[in-house]
């Protein structure tokens, strides 16, 4: 068939089968993304003759003859249409995977002539998961967010546009998948249909007769080295309980064979000739069940040095401490005149939904080097494991990323690499498993689901005698991010308070459920859901307004941090100097801002009259605490070179996800240097860029190696200056740095190149490392003004704030959007995501991103974000990490407000209306139960 | 996503093409035929190349909306059709969970033979008494009220090889005045429960109910009814269902609340029609 395609004739076979987002991308145009596959998110969206359509669910035929439009013919970086001028100057995408979809619906007829009050509705059938949208109603709106500081302006503090911004917005930046590569063979993977089974034989005859076919994989040619798919800086942090390829399976949705074909069209028919022959084995869902007596075990058989706390007790990790004594804590508070709560919350299975799935494509390079191009948050630590894992050097595997279409602790995790590597070096071939969107919620890990039971004693006068939390998380078949999750959602959670009793009973446990794995807040938001509620409710019940609450109750410098222990490790509220703390500052923020903001619920949505009976209204706030850094190290190696033309080349290697680190260290580089932003240029994530570096999770990308690049930047600088004295005999200290070049005192600039030349040399490099230690801490409170209708269980936002303290504000409109980002993802954890669960076998019943109900447009509502205004002399110039920590105390936030708005209390989520409808009715509607 | 058990195409051109061989299925739009693997189908059959006209008026004053029509066609002709129940037309495409790009390639046809409990199309046709023209192999030609033709989810009265050929929809309930609502567990989200109504010249009233039950409920009125014998009618109902779009008592309760609130439009002669897609007040 034969089609216009921005422009160009392009004329290629389309099978019967075929989409036309495929038919466009196996043609290299890869301003076409592929987000769902299904017609549900909208990365796909293409003009043909001028209509938006979903290209991937459009047959392929149909746009035979026809004029296609894609992101990449509306404009070009250096010419961009006014849409996408719009979007850039709105600063309207995080990770941009969604934006070239978003561009090509935004430019359509229909969209462009309609009024704002239709862009809710128009706007739903494109998904966002960065931005939480306020900021593409911006593009729509032709709001300018961005700042240009122009010369040698210092662009630190300001709000600098990502640098990808014009690639991104034209469909021009490469992301995982978009490059064309010779050869390129497909690997589709075969899964159990059992929850627990030995593999008695697996028939690949069938398969392998497909023609195309190269390779059917199977356990018989998996490495035997166990390892976890979780990654952090110590592999010993994780149990080595998984595979390649597991004679046994764990959960429905497990890898059981991998087929790798000439198209991913022969793997997809050949994987569905594959027949295994299973021996059941018993299985356990009920993660209470999981450690009783006689209970089936899922890896009973693992040794010790497997790291598994107890395999004998489907035991992942677990921990058990107490500090003071808590029930004399509970017994002081009754005796007291105060109060005790007790109560049991529960969380549900999210799944990240970053835009861009999972996926990996590997090749040999000409040194016969295996090279993996990965959707990854860990480049370094995937290629440490592959080398372990099969037995290579490191020197012999090289792990790098493009762009990556979002993560959200989703990509900090070894899960298509390990195939991808088996199969080139298996077939010598270049390889690409992308996982499909129905795998992703199928098979891949969603956030911990959590039973956490709290008590909470406090005197009359609200000050807490003790605090005591029993938790039990859901590990599913495989240990994966357990350990961590677990041993961190009890950490900070706790530590926030300053209470003379503790006590902390966790455990982490296998089932024979799809594994659950990182996601962002890292187990915290999970405590902090059930901590702030109860306290919340204790609060209530000694009569103390909830914030003053907080105001009694919270550590404050000089404070140390307790949960199950004292911690007196690297982490500490002082370390940061005397000006870190910002808490007290969040408090104020958010309580000042919930009386005084205005009602503003999410787009299209109105305001509920005052004196509808129908309608409850509520108010409620959490508060999160989190460290800076992650635990026990977190390395960042950096190196940068000036040259002779006065461009910088800036070798980092954290990845850009969307968390806007590329636009931080820009900003720091430059800022240090003197130079003008865009004469920085970062190249990233790559195993051959730099030495080392731990990775893009635990919001380490400013604080970490930002800070790295903040040390080698003004070590440049140093050199510099050294030389130029040198050479102009001049004090270094008289001269100062410009774009241009030297600037003596007597304001002659002299060029870069003429230093260099004159030296000798072509030019100058400096290196830094920071290893992520000590550690500071980060605040984030949450307050809601909501109204609940009775009739229909709906939530509805009224006004939403958060305060963060992220120490010096490095963009103010990028951490804007990271918080409003952070805020739009939890309210789709506390109001309607859910991975429902079959009874029978365990596995996701949801497998599509419209059954599985990601906030669109018109959910979310605006949130004002406040600043305190506070210093960490940790961070790089005074900042603090701010990335995963705007999540956590939103559900919390929510449920305290819809307790507020309809005297009963949320104990899981999420809040969906026909939970809370259903709340309304336990106890008949009337007036609050106090 | 990639059909890629499907190995031909046949662009159907004439009533002729229309016999399916083993392995083929009939192709629409696509939106939800490609939205999901399909590995039982080995060969598609376009109906789009049959050229039926979208939206013709019939003679007596009904309507017969192509099964073929898209949801954009059926949305741009409402409008200029200048009957009362048009902006239930309007209401209906609106309460498609597709967006508007979807519009431009989902039909009618396609939404009524996929048959979910949601398919707004079905809603459409239940409210206003809508017949489907279904044709069989070797001429067969039937009729079917819509309110006949979804069995539960997923599932419908078709025949293996029938085809949907149109929706007609008769002059009186053109002619009548509509009133619709729906609830989701999203703002704009796929309808959990959708209630539409319509009051005929002579009083009758009907009352559709569809996304909170298996398969489409109508309760007919000779007139319109008051709370109690609404409630009584709402009683009869038994295939409230869950699925993640809610819980069966929820939706119940709801459909409870919609309907009141369709019986009140109706019943309130100045009351406008209420866009019961958007946000609730």
């Amino acid at each position: 068939m034969r089609a216009d395609v921005d422009g160009s004739p392009l004329e290629a076979d389309a099978a019967p089968g075929q989409v036309l987002r495929t038919w466009l991308r196996e043609a290299g145009v890869h301003s076409v993304k592929k987000g769902c596959d299904a017609g549900d998110c909208g990365a796909c969206s293409v003009l043909v003759d001028g209509e938006a359509v979903h290209s991937c669910i459009l047959p392929a035929h149909r746009a035979d003859g026809r004029t296609v439009t894609t992101a990449a013919g509306l404009g070009d970086p250096d010419d961009l249409s006014d849409v996408q001028r719009c979007f850039t100057d709105a600063a309207g995408f995080q990770c941009g995977f969604c934006t070239a979809g978003f561009v090509v619906t935004a430019s359509s007829d229909t969209v462009r002539g309609a009024a704002p009050e239709d862009l809710p509705r128009l706007l739903k059938g494109n998904l966002c998961r960065c931005t939480g949208y306020r900021a593409i109603g911006d593009a729509l709106a032709g709001v300018v967010n961005v700042e240009r500081p122009q010369g040698g302006e210092a662009s630190f503090g300001r709000s600098l546009p990502a640098p990808a911004a014009e690639r991104i917005v034209s469909g021009r930046e490469p992301y995982t998948f978009d490059l064309t590569t010779r050869g390129l063979a497909h690997l589709v993977v075969v899964r159990s249909t059992e929850p627990h089974a030995r593999i008695l034989g697996i028939d690949t005859a069938a398969a392998e007769a497909v023609p195309g076919v190269l390779a059917v994989l199977t356990h018989r040619d998996s490495p035997a080295t166990p390892f976890s798919t979780a990654r952090h800086e110590h592999r010993e942090d994780d149990p080595d309980d998984s595979l390649v390829l597991d004679p046994v399976v764990r959960f429905v949705g497990q890898r059981v064979a991998a087929v790798v074909a000439e198209t991913a069209a022969a793997a997809d028919r050949a994987a569905r000739l594959v027949r295994v022959t299973y021996e059941p084995l018993p299985a356990v869902f009920d993660p209470e069940d999981a450690r009783r007596p006689g209970t089936p075990l899922l890896h009973g058989e693992k040794p010790a040095d497997s790291r598994i706390a107890d395999p004998a007790r489907n035991v992942v990790a677990e921990v058990h401490g107490e500090v003071g004594d808590v029930e004399a804590g509970f017994a002081d508070a009754v005796a007291g005149g105060g109060a005790v709560v007790e109560g049991e919350w529960r969380t549900q299975r999210v799944n990240h939904v970053h835009l861009e799935t999972k996926g990996a494509r590997g090749w040999l390079d000409d040194a016969g080097r295996l090279v993996i191009r990965t959707s990854s948050q860990v480049p370094y630590l995937v290629r440490d494991e592959l080398a372990h894992v099969f037995g290579l050097d490191r020197d012999a595997v090289r792990v790098f990323t493009a762009r990556v279409g979002g993560g959200f602790g989703g990509k900090q995790e070894l899960l298509t690499e390990d195939l991808v590597a088996l199969a080139v070096l298996r077939t010598g071939r270049p390889v690409q498993y992308e996982v499909s969107r129905q795998e992703e919620f199928a098979a891949m890990p969603t956030r911990h689901p959590f039973r956490v039971r709290v008590r909470a004693g406090a005197g009359p006068d609200g000050a807490l005698t003790a605090l005591a939390v029993d938790v039990l998380s859901d590990a599913g078949a495989y240990g994966n991010h357990s350990v961590g999750v677990m041993f961190h959602g009890c950490s900070e959670s706790m530590e926030v308070y300053r209470v003379p009793n503790k006590r902390v009973d966790a455990a982490a446990v296998y089932t024979n459920h799809v594994p659950s794995g990182a996601f962002r807040g890292y187990g915290l938001g999970q405590l902090i859901f059930a901590i702030e509620s109860a306290l919340d409710e204790l609060a209530r019940k000694v009569g103390v307004d909830p914030v003053e609450f907080r105001r009694r109750n919270v550590v404050v410098p000089g404070d140390a941090l307790v949960s199950w222990a004292v911690h007196d490790d690297d982490l500490g509220l002082d370390f940061g100097g005397p000006r870190a703390y910002g808490l007290d500052q969040c408090l104020d923020l958010v309580e000042d801002a919930l009386d005084t903001l205005p009602d503003a619920p999410a787009p299209g949505t109105p305001v509920p009259a005052v004196d509808d009976p129908t309608w409850r209204r509520g108010r409620g706030m959490a508060v999160a605490m989190i460290a800076t850094m992650p635990p026990r190290g977190h390395l960042a190696d950096v190196s940068i070179t000036l040259d002779a033309s006065g461009a910088c080349t800036l070798d980092v290697g954290t990845a850009e996800f969307g968390n806007g680190t590329t636009t931080v260290h820009r900003q720091v580089a430059s800022s240090v240097l003197g130079l003008a932003p865009d004469q920085i240029r970062i190249r990233q994530s790559d195993t051959d860029v730099v030495g080392y570096d731990t990775g893009a999770f635990g919001s380490a990308g400013s604080v970490v190696a930002g800070k790295a690049v903040e040390l080698a930047a003004l070590r440049l600088r140093e050199r510099v200056l050294a030389l130029a004295a040198d050479e102009l005999g001049e004090d270094a200290s008289a001269l100062t740095l410009s774009p241009g070049g030297v600037v003596r005192p007597d304001g002659d600039v002299i060029p870069f190149g003429l230093l260099l030349a004159g030296a000798g040399v072509e030019r100058l490099s400096a290196d830094a490392d920071h290893r992520g230690t000590p550690r500071s801490l980060a605040f984030n409170v949450h307050g809601f003004r909501v109204a609940v209708s009775t009739e229909t269980g709906e939530v509805r936002v009224l006004a939403s704030v958060q305060a963060a303290d992220a120490g010096t504000v490095i963009n103010p409109e990028q951490l804007r959007g990271q918080i409003e980002g952070g805020v739009a993802q939890a309210l789709g954890t506390a109001l309607s995501e859910e991975i429902a669960i079959s009874p029978e076998n365990g596995a996701p019943t949801t497998t599509t991103l419209r059954t599985y109900r990601v906030p669109q447009f018109a959910d979310v509502p605006p949130t004002a974000v406040r600043f305190a205004d506070t210093y960490d002399e940790l961070g790089v110039r005074g900042a603090k990490s701010m990335s995963e920590a705007p999540y956590n105390p939103v559900a919390p936030a929510l449920a305290n407000a819809v307790r507020d708005a309809i005297g009963v209390r949320p104990h899981e989520l999420p809040m969906s209306r026909d939970r809370i409808w259903r709340l309304l009715r336990t106890p008949p509607p009337g007036p609050p139960v106090e | 996503m990639d059909l890629t058990a499907v190995d031909s195409l046949r662009i159907a051109r004439t009533p002729g093409d229309l016999v399916l061989a083993p392995g083929e299925a009939w192709l629409a739009g696509g939106s939800w035929l490609f939205s999901e693997p399909q590995p039982e189908t080995t060969g598609l059959v376009d109906l789009m190349g049959l050229g039926w006209t979208p939206v013709e008026e019939l003679p007596g004053g009904g309507l017969r909306v192509a099964a073929t029509c898209t949801i954009a066609e059926l949305s741009a002709a409402a409008p200029s059709l200048a009957r009362a129940a048009a902006p239930l037309l309007e209401a209906c495409c609106r309460a498609l969970l597709g967006s508007f790009k979807v519009w431009n390639v989902a039909t009618v046809g396609g939404n009524l033979a996929n048959s979910l409990p949601a398919g707004p199309m079905i809603s459409l046709g239940v409210a206003l008494d809508g017949e489907l023209d279904v044709w069989g192999p070797d001429d067969a030609e039937r009729r079917i009220p819509v309110a006949d033709f979804v069995t539960g989810v997923n599932a419908n009265v078709l025949a293996p090889g029938e085809v949907i050929r149109a929706l007609d929809i008769p002059a009186h309930a053109l002619d009548a005045r509509p009133a619709m609502r729906k609830t989701s567990l999203l703002a704009i989200g796929r309808s959990s429960a959708l209630v539409t109504g319509r009051l005929d010249a002579d009083g009758a009233t009907t009352i559709g109910v569809t996304a909170a039950t298996s398969r489409p409920e109508v309760l007919r009125f000779a007139a319109l009814p008051d709370a109690d014998v609404l409630e009584a009618a709402l009683d009869g109902i038994g295939t409230w269902f869950d699925d993640p779009h809610g819980t069966a008592d929820w939706r119940e309760g709801i459909t409870r609340v919609l309907a009141r609130e369709v019986v009140a439009e109706l019943g309130d002669p100045d009351a406008a029609f209420v866009d019961g897609t958007a946000v609730r007040p």
